[in-house]
């Protein structure tokens, strides 16, 4: 089947089998290796993309299922070669060892500041039920999320 | 994942005649639970017939003073509905409450019910709540009569849940003890006071949904804790399995339904 849709803001388009998978067309057709698959169970969120600006795991969706949306991953996040904040923020923060589970958990904590630009330690903790990390502990990526999102109120203001 | 076909059909009608006109066909919705049986290869449908986007499906409405929600509604619309916070928090509580915030966005409603996994969330609501059924084929079935056995429902191979209506109970609430990794319930209780009569809905305890009728009668006789802690819990016909044991099970049934009644209020 031919699908199209717009991927980190470009259009793009491909043949697909009904049964590949959202992520095995970004990974292998399109090439955007930064969205990883770390369980057959969909219980990891290392895959975890933006699908017309909600959070997803993308092993958990037929790429024909997106035909026609708007796609974001780990690679259309930084703007003008600047890091977005929450991926400065994992820097900054050692939010990450291996790195694995790196992309899924940004993604996930980008969709939780769209909604709530202010959330408490709990409510991160909370909102990152879906993303398994065998690394850190999760204790830096929490505080990588809420500097982030400091700064990104920091932001917000100073652009009113 | 064995291959298919994929139809994306435009309305319920060219959907209902796909699904008949195909014994080896089935409907997809929000995927969260047929895409991991897909991938396991534990099912090898010839066709998939999406039904996630079909706007019949879809809505939020007020209705009788209860609200009724469409099949293809998601989990996080349930979640984050001003309509369902005002008229039946309850349910609102119990949606945030399903998996992680991926499988909310995009599980439904109809999806949870149809599958009716022993330890899923909705099917607690739909019978505690005394909720019916709508389907594709003008049928209203009351959500007592819906789910008959493990994975089994009241619908025909060729039937489509179109929505679920909910009336307006004057009190409930929904406790779960979830399982740590998944979130699906080891046993949750939905507790409601309605116009009917109280009810008393329990999944994850055993291989389907029940009605405790003895907490039920207890809680009428007296609302209170105490009524609960009178009630003995038969652990003969409930789970046991790597996660609890049938004992441990029964047990949490009357603390998910003293945690419950606190709730309520
Ligand atoms: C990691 C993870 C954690 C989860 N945790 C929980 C949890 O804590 N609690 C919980 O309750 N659930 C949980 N779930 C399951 C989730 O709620 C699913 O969304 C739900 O069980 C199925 O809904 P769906 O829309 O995704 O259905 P699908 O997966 O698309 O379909 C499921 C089945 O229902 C059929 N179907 C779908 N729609 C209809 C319809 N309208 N009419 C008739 N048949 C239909 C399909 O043919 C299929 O057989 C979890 C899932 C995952 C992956
Ligand atoms: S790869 Fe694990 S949830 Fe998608
Ligand atoms: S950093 Fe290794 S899995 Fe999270």
């Amino acid at each position: 089947m031919r699908i199209s849709m717009t991927v980190n803001g470009r259009a793009v388009s491909g043949e697909v089998e009904p049964r590949t998978l959202l992520v095995e067309f970004l990974r292998n057709q399109l090439g955007l290796t930064g969205t990883h698959v770390g369980c057959d169970t969909s219980q990891c969120g290392c895959c975890v993309v933006h699908v017309d600006g909600v959070s997803a795991k993308s092993c958990t969706m037929l790429a024909v299922q997106a035909d026609g949306c708007s796609v974001t991953t780990i690679e259309g996040l930084a703007q003008g070669g600047k890091l977005h904040p929450l991926q400065q923020a994992f820097h900054e923060h050692h939010g990450l060892q291996c790195g694995f589970c790196t992309p899924g958990m940004i993604m996930s904590a980008a969709d939780l500041l769209q909604r709530n630009p202010d959330p408490t330690e709990h409510e991160v903790r909370e909102w990152l039920e879906g993303n398994l990390c065998r690394c850190t502990g999760y204790h830096n990526i929490v505080k990588a999320i809420l500097a982030a999102a400091q700064t990104m109120r920091g932001m917000a203001k100073a652009a009113e | 994942m064995y291959a298919f076909n994929y139809h994306r059909p435009a309305s319920l009608a060219e959907a209902a005649r796909l699904l008949a006109s195909n014994p080896e066909a089935k409907l997809l919705a929000g995927g969260q639970t047929y895409i991991p049986t897909l991938k396991q290869r534990l099912a090898r449908p010839s066709d998939v017939i999406d039904i996630g986007g079909l706007a019949e499906l879809k809505g939020i409405t007020e209705e009788a003073g209860g609200v009724t929600i469409g099949a293809a509604v998601r989990h996080a619309e349930v979640a984050g509905s001003a309509l369902v916070r005002r008229l039946i928090p309850a349910l609102a509580s119990l949606a945030e409450g399903i998996g992680d915030p991926q499988v909310r966005n995009r599980g439904t409603l109809g999806g949870s019910i149809a599958n009716n996994d022993p330890a899923a969330d909705y099917p607690a609501a739909v019978v505690g709540l005394g909720a019916t059924v709508r389907t594709s084929k003008g049928r209203a079935i009351a959500g007592d009569a819906f789910f008959t056995g493990m994975f089994e429902t009241a619908l025909e191979p060729d039937e489509i849940v179109t929505a679920v209506h909910f009336p307006k109970p004057e009190k409930a609430a929904y406790a779960k003890f979830p399982n740590p990794a998944s979130r699906y319930a080891i046993v949750g209780v939905f507790l409601a006071k309605t116009a009917s009569g109280i009810r008393v809905a329990v999944t994850g305890a055993a291989p389907c949904v029940f009605r405790a009728t003895a907490l039920e009668q207890a809680l009428a006789a007296s609302w209170s804790a105490a009524s609960i802690d009178s009630v003995t819990i038969d652990p003969s016909n409930l789970n046991s399995d790597i996660h609890a044991q049938a004992d441990y099970r029964a047990h949490l049934v009357k603390v998910m339904a003293k945690r419950a009644l606190a709730a309520a209020g």
